[in-house]
């Protein structure tokens, strides 16, 4: 078991620590500076949807509303924890009722 | 976010300060990562893994979703490589957002990028590239250091807990916890938008393009890999550095 955690973290940590190097040896061009930039929104939209819709098995509305919530809290510019205390309270009450 | 404003105030603090806001910048993640990390424990306790092999998934792999896959995996007796295989195409989107976050970081020495990187997650690359004031701090490697030490630390020692616990946080309540992540994300990536709203229109590109290869049953780690990577193309058009 411990050899099968053990290859895990190799294949997950040497895709993560590459770029470390390559970013020290290799200066890029000013369109993969603008992609490279542009990453992070890309990933939290692509983390963001579909998953939010499952966050309650078979119930994909239930994420949805709270992802909604979370954007109304996020928009009235929310602390963070705030947001996420809201969205939290959402799929409780969604899920009790 | 009220953090950015308090951001521009201080600039040039020291070590402390920086270490300071670096975990007030993890706290979030600490939110959603404790009720998940609790129930990883649970589960792999329940899939027949030691404690120290439930602690020790967490210390070396530190990546949430590969983790649970793994343990699944364990439970129908999977063979060591296809779980291995697996957990490298789950994984692999870090590969991209490790490019991007070294390039916002390109200044930092070699010592501190390496460690960053290993800490990196889908949580701890959101926070600390929408916190881009502190790449260009002379003491920003603390600032995320410390983000990611928290968020390392909920993570492990909420593995520890699920196993050694079992249950601890009640059914109801842990299952509502797990939007807390997406909340988070949510968090970060509509104050950008407010600011700038070319940016909705890459993540929309991205949403749509996950939507659509998770339709047609491509994996989830290839599928956020691909959506990664074409809404960040179209971001090549869209914002201007200066913008992002």
């Amino acid at each position: 078991m411990i050899l099968v955690i053990i290859g895990m973290a190799i294949v997950t940590m040497v895709p993560r620590f590459l770029p470390a190097f390559v970013v020290d040896r290799w200066t890029f061009p000013l369109w993969v500076s603008r992609w490279l930039n542009a990453i992070p929104y890309a990933a939290l939209g692509a983390l963001i949807f579909p998953g939010i819709t499952t966050v309650i098995d078979g119930e994909p509305h239930i994420g949805l509303l709270a992802g909604g919530v979370a954007v109304v809290f996020a928009f009235l510019r929310a602390h963070t924890i705030v947001t996420v205390l809201v969205a939290i309270g959402t799929v409780y009450i969604l899920t009790i009722i | 976010m009220q953090a950015n404003s308090e951001i521009v105030e201080r600039s040039n603090a020291g070590i402390g300060d920086s270490l300071k806001r670096g975990a007030m910048a993890g706290l979030p993640i600490m939110f959603g990562y404790l009720p998940i990390a609790i129930t990883y424990g649970v589960l792999a306790s329940e899939a027949g893994l030691s404690l120290f092999e439930i602690t020790m998934m967490s210390v070396m792999v530190f990546a949430g979703a590969s983790q649970f896959v793994a343990t699944n995996m364990i439970l129908a007796s999977v063979s060591a490589i296809e779980i291995i295989l697996a957990t490298f195409v789950l994984n692999f989107r870090h590969f991209v957002m490790s490019f991007s976050f070294m390039n916002q970081i390109r200044s930092f020495a070699l010592k501190w990028k390496v460690p960053l990187s290993l800490g990196l997650t889908d949580e701890t690359f959101a926070v600390g590239s929408l916190h881009k004031r502190e790449s260009k701090d002379p003491y920003g490697g603390w600032f995320y250091a410390s983000m990611i030490l928290v968020s390392y630390s909920s993570w492990v020692g909420g593995s520890f807990l699920g196993g050694v616990l079992g249950e601890v946080i009640p059914a109801a309540l842990s299952q509502s916890m797990v939007v807390a992540l997406y909340a988070m994300f949510i968090a970060l990536l509509v104050p950008s938008i407010r600011r700038e709203w070319k940016i909705g229109i890459i993540a929309i590109i991205s949403m749509v393009v996950n939507y659509i290869l998770s339709a047609l049953g491509i994996s989830d780690g290839w599928a956020i890999v691909v959506a990664t990577l074409v809404g960040g193309a179209s971001g090549i058009g869209l914002v201007k550095e200066e913008e992002a």
